[in-house]
Parts: C-alpha cells; sequence; structure tokens
C-alpha cells in the first residue's frame, strides 16, 4: 500500500493536472502531427510531471505542463532523425524577415470564407516551427502572452514577434488556398 | 510608431494583451495608416472566423485511463455503511443486544437524512479514491453529451467559470442505490459536488443548507429534478454557487 503521503501527492497532481489533459493532448496532436506519437508523449509528459511535482511551485498548471510536454516532443523530434528539430531556441533566418514585408498589403480587406476544422487544423499543422507552437499556444490553448513565454522559456517580445508571424503567415497559405479553389 | 511595430503590436491589440496607453498608440497608428488598418481588420477577421471553429482535440479516453493508472492509487475501500454495520455485528465486544440498539441508531434516519449521509459519503468517495471525475472538461458541450445514455435523465450541465465556479468535469455515482449523475465544479482548490436525481415531485422546493461530517450540504428541488450541492467551502459560498446555478438555469430556460 503507497504511503499516504503519496496518495495526498496523487491526488493533488490529479487535481491540479488532469484537467488539462484536452489542453495538452491538443498541443501535442499540432507539435507531432500523429495521434499515436500524441498520446504517447502525453503520457510521458504527465508520468514526468507526476516526478516532478514537488518543484512546481505555480502559479498556473498550463504552461508548466507544455514545457515538459515540449521536452517531450523534442526527444520524440530527434527519435525522428530524418526530420529537423522542429521547436529551435535560436530564431532562425525566418523569424528575422520583417513582417510586413510578407503579408498582402492592400487596403482592401477580403473576407475568409469558413473552412472546416480539418481544412483549418492542415493549414496550421504546415506552420514551420516555432511559430507554430506560439500560434496553437495563443489561439488554442488561449495562454496569455506571459504564460507562452514561461511555456516556451522565451521572452514576451519574441512571443509577439512569431505570434505576428505566424497569423500573417496562416493568412497567407489560407489566401493562397483559397486563390486555388477558385 | 513604425509599421514595423505596429504589425507586431496589433496582434497585441486583437489578444487584449496592451495596456491602456500602448492601445491608444496603436490604435493611432491603425487610424492614419491604410496599409497597417487593412492588415489589422484581416487579422481580426481570421481571429473571428477561428474563434468559430473548434480546433481543439479530445484526448481518448484510453489515454486518461492509462494516466490514472500512472498514479499511485488507495488499496484501502472506504468502509461502506454495510461494512460498518457488519463491524458492529461482529465485534466480539459488543453484545448482541448492544449491536442490535447501535443498528438501530443508524437505520433509523428519515429518507432525507439518509440520502444526505449517502450523498456525503459519495462526496468523500469522490475526493478519497482518486475518482473525482469519469469525464474531466471545463467545456460543458463535451460534460453534457458525456452523460447522455448513461443515465434516464441527463443532469443540467452549466458551466459557471465566469461566476467564479469552475466546471471540472462530470461522473456517474450511486445515491439511495440509483445511479445519479454529478457535475464537478472547483472554486479555489475546493471540490463542488453537485448531484441531480429525477423525481416525480415538480414543486420548487427552496434551497436549504445542512452539514454533515464537516461538510455543507444545500439542496434544492426545481423543475422535477432534486439538487445536493456538497463542499468544503462555507456555507454562504455554496448558497452563493447554488444561487448562480439556478439564475444560469433559469436564463437557459427562458432565453
Ligand atoms: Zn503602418
Amino acid at each position: 500500500m503507497p504511503a499516504t503521503d503519496d496518495l495526498q501527492k496523487a491526488q493533488r497532481f490529479r487535481e491540479a493536472a488532469l484537467p488539462h489533459l484536452d489542453d495538452v493532448y491538443t498541443l501535442a496532436r499540432y507539435l507531432l502531427r500523429d495521434a499515436a506519437d500524441a498520446e504517447d508523449a502525453v503520457q510521458e509528459c504527465y508520468l514526468r510531471a507526476l516526478k516532478h511535482f514537488d518543484s512546481y511551485r505555480g502559479p498556473t498548471m498550463k504552461p508548466w505542463l507544455f514545457a515538459i510536454l515540449r521536452n517531450v516532443c523534442n526527444a520524440e523530434y530527434a527519435r525522428r532523425a530524418h526530420r529537423p528539430s522542429a521547436i529551435e531556441d535560436t530564431p532562425g533566418a525566418a523569424e528575422q524577415t520583417p513582417i510586413w514585408q510578407e503579408t498582402e498589403t492592400s487596403p482592401e480587406t477580403e473576407m475568409l470564407r469558413s473552412r472546416d476544422a480539418g481544412a483549418i487544423r492542415k493549414l496550421i499543422d504546415a506552420l514551420a516551427e516555432p511559430f507554430k507552437e506560439t500560434f496553437v499556444l495563443r489561439e488554442i490553448n488561449n495562454l496569455s502572452y506571459r504564460e507562452i513565454a514561461e511555456a516556451v522559456g522565451a521572452p514576451v517580445g519574441t512571443v509577439m514577434s512569431r505570434l505576428a508571424r505566424a497569423r500573417a503567415m496562416l493568412r497567407a497559405a489560407w489566401k493562397a488556398e483559397e486563390e486555388q479553389a477558385r | 510608431m513604425t509599421c514595423d511595430e505596429a504589425r507586431i503590436l496589433l496582434h497585441a491589440l486583437l489578444d487584449n494583451e496592451l495596456d491602456a496607453g500602448h492601445a491608444r498608440e496603436v490604435e493611432a497608428h491603425i487610424a492614419s495608416c491604410p496599409d497597417c488598418a487593412a492588415e489589422f481588420a484581416a487579422q481580426r477577421e481570421m481571429q473571428r472566423v477561428l474563434a468559430d471553429t473548434d480546433l481543439r482535440y479530445t484526448a481518448p479516453a484510453s489515454l486518461r485511463t492509462r494516466i490514472e493508472a500512472l498514479l499511485p492509487q488507495p488499496q484501502r475501500q472506504q468502509p461502506t455503511r454495510r461494512s460498518v454495520l457488519r463491524g458492529f455485528a461482529m465485534g466480539s465486544a459488543v453484545s448482541a443486544l448492544a449491536a442490535t440498539g447501535v443498528v438501530a441508531v443508524v437505520l433509523r434516519q428519515d429518507d432525507q437524512q439518509r440520502i444526505l449521509s449517502e450523498v456525503v459519503s459519495a462526496h468523500l468517495r469522490s475526493l478519497q479514491a482518486g475518482h473525482l471525475t469519469d469525464v474531466i472538461s471545463t467545456d460543458q458541450h463535451t460534460v453534457k453529451p458525456w452523460f447522455n445514455g448513461k443515465l434516464d435523465v441527463a443532469p443540467p450541465v452549466i458551466d459557471l467559470t465566469a461566476q467564479g465556479f469552475t466546471l471540472v468535469g462530470g461522473r456517474l455515482d450511486y445515491i439511495d442505490a440509483r445511479a445519479i449523475g454529478a457535475v464537478v465544479y472547483k472554486r479555489r482548490q475546493h471540490v463542488v459536488n453537485l448531484f441531480v436525481s429525477q423525481t416525480s415531485s415538480t414543486e420548487y422546493r427552496a434551497p436549504k443548507t445542512e452539514t454533515m461530517q464537516g461538510f455543507n450540504c444545500r439542496r434544492w428541488g426545481n423543475r422535477g429534478l432534486n439538487f445536493w450541492a456538497v463542499s468544503d467551502i462555507g456555507a454562504d459560498e455554496l448558497a452563493e454557487f447554488v444561487d448562480k446555478f439556478e439564475a444560469a438555469m433559469k436564463a437557459n430556460v427562458e432565453g
């Protein structure tokens, strides 16, 4: 029989971490683009989170879990040796390109046609890292800029420029697809 | 402000992350720069379309089960009332006559009182056995359908996050030998279990708070349902929870 301390810890962990399972799984699906790999990564993430739960000081659980998940996913990227490490800590050339040169600057605003979730997920999946994770953390996991910075271990300013890039790229890809469909 | 800066900051404006001073600066730039105004409008439009689409994934139940299995599980069963009675009956130091007396005391409660004690036991079980929720989600549209088909009448599932009580999930429980829905909320770190069962009476019964084993339980009846809200939060906070829940129910029915 486990010690009472362990049970209490497990109970606290359960109450603090399990309500975020869908969020963690969602991020894993976008980062790994594979359902089975995402499941493995999330399980490993919770295992590590439980192990390090004593060192968790808050204030919010989600960024802490996401930071652990990112580490797990980085290991998974390393295992998929043929793929580049998708989450880089140093900004690549793409990140240093000015945003506004890349985007449509015509004054008229074209409305985007509503698309089904599957089509939009594909567009998001195609975004390069680290822009995709920033976008998913903000737009789908609903983290604040500060929480994203905490989860990815980058300054808030970096988070802001990555997010701006991510959205500009997503919108460009979205519009390009609509042009093709025409 | 340059266009380069505006192209980054307009997102912070969209996301409501700017303080009032910076928000005014970005708004002023957008008002005077057609290019940035177009980009702002385009991004706002995309954010609206994205917000209307469910882009989240739901973790498979098997994954949740695997993770649950990783956690240390209590081996010890909570004593059920039956085993308490058996304990009394078998206690060698207790004479048969005394045991009968004790049994009578345990059993002689009115129905309300007996059910209240079952509700509090179920609340305790949910906290101690690592079985707070069968379905974990802060989304009422995930929790509500989960109950369908498991119960004759699915309990109303209402998100009260904005009102200070976070929906964390739902659970199937047993009260009075019947399956019953429990909707689980959190107030800070405190669990609130809301048990809901069907009743033949459609008359309104005003909420009433009782205390048992250190827990507050507020019960009431409305729209053919009996409700028991149980928690270790204070009686006033629990009353607030019930008021917020009823107000939201009323809004749902009338809206
Ligand atoms: Zn401008």
